[in-house]
């Protein structure tokens, strides 16, 4: 009879990801570390996005501003060697957040194993960050892989005199191949995406604000997000409809 | 009224579970959820049936041990409301209701809608307590808190450890139930001396369980009957961050 008493098996702890290994390899240490490296790429990416907009200026401003950035602090450093710090904390700072990333994202999916049945949309603070930050991160991988392709390798770019760097972004935007400006807008979008959640969720992150400055954060991080998407879109639009040329 | 009620079964943790419908009339819109399973289960028992386990204890909201996903949703559509104190009368005659337990790597399913969420008592043990010394109680004003913190820690309090939170999480991140935790004691100056290896030993009993990280989606304090909110995983973080880099 089923109100009998009856002894069951103890349930086993579901499979789970490797125990980590001191504060660092924790959860909260993986996702300090991401934190700190998104960080860095948003000022990276701020700076980058400043740096565009010289191509308003015409050909000789914007291909002076792509050499000032080689011979920075010239005779006293070394030529190239401040865009090559630049570069190798960038290239860190990319690799400890896409590792952070792959390893929380597999951590997640072992904690959450099973799926419910009856699904109802999210109503969470930052809903759409799941969808938006793990799906959008591949579009903005790709996007690098092709980005480098283009503009600083050239392999893809007509244009292969590295110091013209206002001739390849022309050449890259250029009407006649509008994917690459869609794909680029598209990238955008993911980026702009990924800020929105990001910035916010860095600061809780290291900072840990009350109600009040999380509010404010989640505002700030929404500007920033519409700010850098913007001021890079409008480089591909205006060479895509002849406004620069 | 009358529902149609899809619920998880599952003989024991070893065995495949599935979702089984099954009809009920005459539900009274004054009864709560719980009851209205209770009354299923009379149903079952005298069919000769296995009923329905589920995890219930005051009925009163105040204990964590009800635990149920009702429609895709933590403790069901009524916010900040568990599911012992949840009404029939918040669903329409002729609805639908999926019932299933919370899901999650830590917290495996025992029988139907138990699950066993030993995984909180390991995080407590791992830190969260204070050691005092015992004797008669102090008296109330003997140790001064300010009234800010003496609310906040308060409000963090009354989390109940029933694990919707992470139940909810995309992640299974068990994180605002940890800082409720230390916000709550992290607060107090009784909390203090332990304050450091409290978080450190927490954070590394909820990762060795096998609860996922934080992406702050917020879905935890959204399904939270506490209304515990995502100012606490903050709190959480910054202990964490400051704890972590004394101890290397
Ligand atoms: C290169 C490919 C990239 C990958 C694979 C990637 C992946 C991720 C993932 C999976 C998250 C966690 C999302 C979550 O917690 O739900 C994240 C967070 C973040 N990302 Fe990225 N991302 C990339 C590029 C970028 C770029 C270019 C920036 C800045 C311009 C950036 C800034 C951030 C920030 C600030 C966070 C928040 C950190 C936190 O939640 O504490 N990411 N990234
Ligand atoms: S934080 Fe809220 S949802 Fe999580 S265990 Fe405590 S009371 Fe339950
Ligand atoms: S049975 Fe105690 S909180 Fe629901």
């Amino acid at each position: 009879m089923s109100t009998d008493l009856q002894t069951r098996t103890a349930a086993q702890p579901g499979e789970r990801a490797r125990a980590p290994q001191g504060p660092w390899r924790s959860n909260i240490g993986l996702k300090i570390i991401m934190a700190v490296s998104g960080i860095l790429l948003v000022l990276f990416i701020i700076a980058h996005m400043a740096g565009n907009l010289h191509v308003f200026e015409g050909r000789e401003e914007m291909n002076a501003y792509a050499a000032g950035l080689r011979s920075f602090g010239e005779p006293l450093l070394p030529h190239e060697s401040f865009l090559w710090i630049m570069r190798i904390g960038l290239i860190a700072a990319a690799l400890a957040h896409i590792w952070s990333a792959v390893v929380l994202t597999r951590r997640a999916m072992v904690a959450r194993p099973v799926r419910y049945a009856s699904r109802k949309p999210a109503r969470g603070e930052s809903r759409h960050a799941v969808a938006t930050m793990r799906w959008g991160a591949i579009v903005i991988v790709l996007f690098v892989v092709w980005h480098l392709l283009d503009l600083t390798w050239r392999t893809v770019n007509p244009v292969k005199d590295i110091h013209d760097a206002y001739g390849a972004v022309l050449a890259t935007f250029s009407p006649e191949r509008w994917p690459v400006t869609v794909f680029y807008l598209l990238a955008l979008v993911a980026l702009g995406f990924h800020l929105r959640h990001g910035i916010w969720s860095a600061v809780q992150t290291i900072s840990g604000p009350n109600t009040k400055w999380r509010g404010r954060t989640q505002a700030i991080s929404l500007a920033v997000a519409v700010v850098v998407v913007a001021g890079f879109a409008i480089v591909p639009l205006a060479v895509t409809f002849e406004l620069v040329s | 009224m009358k529902l149609s009620l899809r619920i998880w079964r599952q003989p024991d943790a070893d065995t495949p579970g599935k979702m089984v419908s099954y009809e009920i009339d005459d539900v009274s819109e004054d009864a709560s959820f719980l009851e209205m399973l209770d009354v299923l289960n009379e149903r079952l028992i005298a069919e000769g049936e296995d009923p329905v386990a589920f995890d219930h204890d005051c009925r009163e909201g105040i204990c964590g041990a009800c635990s149920l996903m009702i429609d895709g949703q933590a403790h069901g559509p009524q916010a900040a409301t568990t599911t012992c104190q949840l009404h029939m009368r918040k669903f329409k005659d002729g609805d639908q209701i999926d019932v299933e337990p919370w899901r999650a790597g830590a917290f495996p399913v025992i029988k139907d809608l138990v699950v066993d969420r030993t995984a909180f008592d390991r995080i407590i043990q791992a830190g969260g307590y204070i050691s005092a010394p015992t004797g008669t109680a102090p008296d109330a004003h003997a140790v001064p808190v300010p009234k800010q913190d003496a609310d906040a820690a308060f409000s963090a309090a009354a989390c109940i450890g029933c694990g919707a939170c992470v139940a909810a999480c995309p992640n299974g991140s068990g994180m605002l139930f940890m800082g409720a935790k230390v916000a709550h004691l992290g607060l107090m100056p009784q909390g203090q001396p332990e304050r450091h290896t409290r978080v450190l030993g927490m954070v590394a009993a909820h990762d060795e369980a096998g609860f996922g990280g934080c992406t702050n989606t917020g879905e935890c304090a959204a399904a939270c009957p506490k209304e515990i909110g995502l100012d606490v995983i903050g709190r959480l973080n910054r202990d964490f961050r400051k704890a972590a880099a004394r101890a290397a």
